[in-house]
């Protein structure tokens, strides 16, 4: 019964990786230094915060919800770790970082109790929580900045430095990556995050609390939202009120772009990468073909069009498939 | 989870409640003294606040988007939503720049701004009806494209020289203090009351929201009028436009930047269900209406635009969590 959504879902996979090949290879056959391995290298660099973020509000929207207030989280925590360090530049950066995914986590907890224990609906719930916790940055500043005079060196230099010839943001992403797949692919709570999207009555029945299940999927995009207030804040060198305004919306477009159905239970891992991926490349490569940077927005709105578009076909095939299986049993 | 708890604690009537109790407990009612507490303490909290003009200036704050949610409560009572309004608004305040400086004088301009808003939710409502896809993940895509064209025409420039009599609209007055914004609002406001209350497609939306097989089955044509409801959303979204474009005078692609928040949370906070088939225009346009207090009665006390935008997100979710939570303690009384 699983094997045919699975291999709609990996054929899906494949179409989009043909995709990016297909604009890369397009990109580099007018700029062939496009499609060099280092260029590469940075270009996934540059993805790897989408990336990680991607990752969680997949797990979110599995379970038939939604978070739209990642990126407020990720620029109070990013707030909050900037101004520690500025205030005792000797506290040590892994630390910081834990307190950055705790205090991220904790918000994500608190979006996650309202859709848990008061069932209000997750577009509500992270509507409010998208413009409280930005305010809260906002209170907590003072609108006021933090930039690299005020950051400690190892603040900064910890994800630009190196190991094994990737950067250190990199190999965040790299184990996001891996942790996700294990976490999806290979434990109960990834099986009862599919389950409830794909029948929460069902899973009800399966013994899964469905809420609870909810509440977990807003920790975890929470605690990665927090992650990367620090990963943001130290690659960009500067945290104020404005960082990553209006990135839930690139966030959540990743996702639908790598085929993750916003009707819950159907997308992966790899897609979720993929369609970050896309969009890395696409913001990536404007430069290089001499685009304005105000193509941007369009290019990835279109983009977005179009995924749905073909995503829905499939979606459609599967739902008819089970309908005929439903009236058969 | 709420199935099982469904089947315990169903309370079935065996008549219509008292409709005096039941206007009394109602949503609107709520709604009628968190305003009427909202504008007490801000009469109390600034001295500038009872004035005709202050009161006047007020409504500038939640016309434009009051109006979009008189649209969008539709759409979402039907089960629907539309993100993309305020790039629509930038969208259609770009291509009335260009007109501008195409020489186009201002009828031309208003009929542009409609047009644009009337095309771009036509343009949504084709992807949602005739492709099946969900309006949520449509949306954020025009959003981006709406916007991203906006982007492309303008970059970082600016358009201006918008002709006097333009300026009428954002900027007018009817009589004394009543601004075309607010006679505007309000004859929207009876239309879209009468359009959802007291006509056969006012019951037929709510159908949808309720039940799209059992409509469909019900010979309602549910794709068509979704359809209409996305044009109209995002003919109300060219009003919108045209009156912000003439108020401020200007057009960055920036315009209206996150409206279609804060049009949702007046949507939602007027007790509209989110998940679509309740609702009521009366209570949109009190949403509305203490929001457009709240954001001016702040500003009156200084206090800075970010900040405004933790009290109305608090208030979103405190509204609708505040009788759920009163729902479940009645409920643990009486078990």
């Amino acid at each position: 019964m699983n094997s045919l959504p699975n291999r709609i879902l990996k054929h899906r996979e494949i179409w989009l990786a043909a995709a990016i090949a297909l604009l890369v290879g397009l990109i580099a056959m007018r700029f062939p230094a496009f499609a060099r391995l280092g260029n590469l290298l940075t270009v996934f660099n540059d993805t790897s915060i989408l990336i990680i973020l991607a990752l969680g509000q997949m797990v979110v929207i599995l379970t038939r919800s939604i978070d739209l207030s990642m990126a407020s989280n990720l620029a109070f925590t990013g707030m909050l770790v900037a101004m520690t360090n500025a205030a005792f530049p000797a506290i040590p950066v892994p630390v910081l970082i834990l307190t950055a995914m705790f205090v991220g986590a904790a918000l994500g907890a608190f979006n996650g109790i309202l859709v848990w224990k008061l069932g209000i609906p997750p577009i509500v719930v992270t509507l409010g929580t998208l413009t409280v916790f930005r305010g809260a940055t906002f209170v907590l500043s003072g609108g006021a900045w933090v930039n690299a005079d005020r950051m400690s060196p190892a603040f900064i230099a910890l994800q630009r430095s190196a190991f094994l010839g990737l950067p250190i943001l990199s190999w965040f992403a790299i184990c996001a990556i891996a942790l996700f797949y294990v976490i999806m692919t290979r434990t109960p709570f990834g099986r009862s995050v599919y389950a409830v999207g794909v029948n929460p009555t069902a899973s009800v029945y399966a013994g899964i609390d469905v809420g609870r299940t909810k509440f977990l999927a807003f920790c975890i995009s929470g605690l990665v939202a927090g992650l990367c207030g620090y990963l943001w804040v130290s690659r960009y060198v500067i945290a104020s009120t404005e960082v990553a305004n209006g990135y839930e919306l690139s966030i959540i477009a990743a996702c639908v772009i790598g085929g993750v159905s916003i009707a819950g239970g159907l997308g992966s891992v790899a897609g979720a990468v993929l369609g970050a991926l896309f969009l890395g490349i696409i913001g990536s490569a404007l430069p290089v073909v001499n685009v304005s940077p105000f193509w941007q927005m369009a290019i990835s709105g279109g983009a977005i069009i179009l995924a749905v578009v073909l995503n829905a076909r499939g979606e459609r095939r599967q739902g008819r498939i089970i309908l005929k299986k439903a009236a058969a049993a | 989870m709420s199935t099982t708890e469904l089947a315990h604690n169903r309370h079935i009537p065996d008549r219509l409640d008292n409709p005096l109790r039941s206007a009394l407990f109602s949503w609107e009612t709520l709604l009628i003294l968190v305003a009427v507490a909202i504008f007490a303490l801000n009469s109390l909290a600034s001295p500038y606040f009872l004035n005709a003009w202050s009161l006047s200036d007020l409504t500038f704050n939640f016309v434009e988007k009051g109006l979009i949610a008189l649209a969008m409560a539709l759409l979402i009572i039907a089960g629907e939503i539309d993100l993309s309004v305020a790039a629509i608004i930038a969208l259609s305040s770009t291509i009335m720049g260009m007109a501008v400086q195409a020489g186009v004088d201002t009828p031309g301009l208003v009929l542009i701004g409609l047009g644009v808003g009337l095309a771009c939710g036509a343009f949504n409502g084709l992807l949602v009806t005739k492709l099946g896809l969900p309006s949520i993940v449509v949306t954020i895509g025009t959003m981006s494209l709406f916007r991203g064209i906006a982007y492309i025409i303008l970059g970082d420039q600016a358009y201006r020289g918008y002709p006097a009599s333009f300026a009428f609209f954002g900027q007018g007055y009817v009589w004394w203090v009543i601004s075309f914004e607010i006679v505007l609002f309000v004859i929207m406001a009876l239309l879209f009351w009468f359009l959802l209350h007291r006509t056969s497609f006012g019951r037929m939306v709510f159908a949808i929201g309720n039940n799209p097989v059992a409509a469909t089955f019900s010979g309602v044509r549910v794709e068509r009028i979704k359809f209409i409801l996305f044009c109209l959303t995002g003919l109300m979204a060219g009003v919108a436009s045209v009156l912000l474009t003439s108020r401020l005078g200007s057009t960055r692609p920036s315009i209206a930047q996150g409206y279609e928040l804060e049009v949702i949370t007046m949507v939602v906070l007027g007790g509209v269900s989110i998940l679509g088939g309740s609702g009521s225009i009366a209570g949109v346009v009190l949403a509305a209406i203490i929001m457009g207090l709240v954001t001016f009665g702040l500003g009156l006390l200084n206090v800075p635009g970010i900040v405004m935008s933790i009290f109305i997100g608090l208030l979103l979710i405190t509204v609708i969590a505040l009788p759920i939570l009163w729902r479940r303690l009645r409920e643990r009384q009486g078990a």
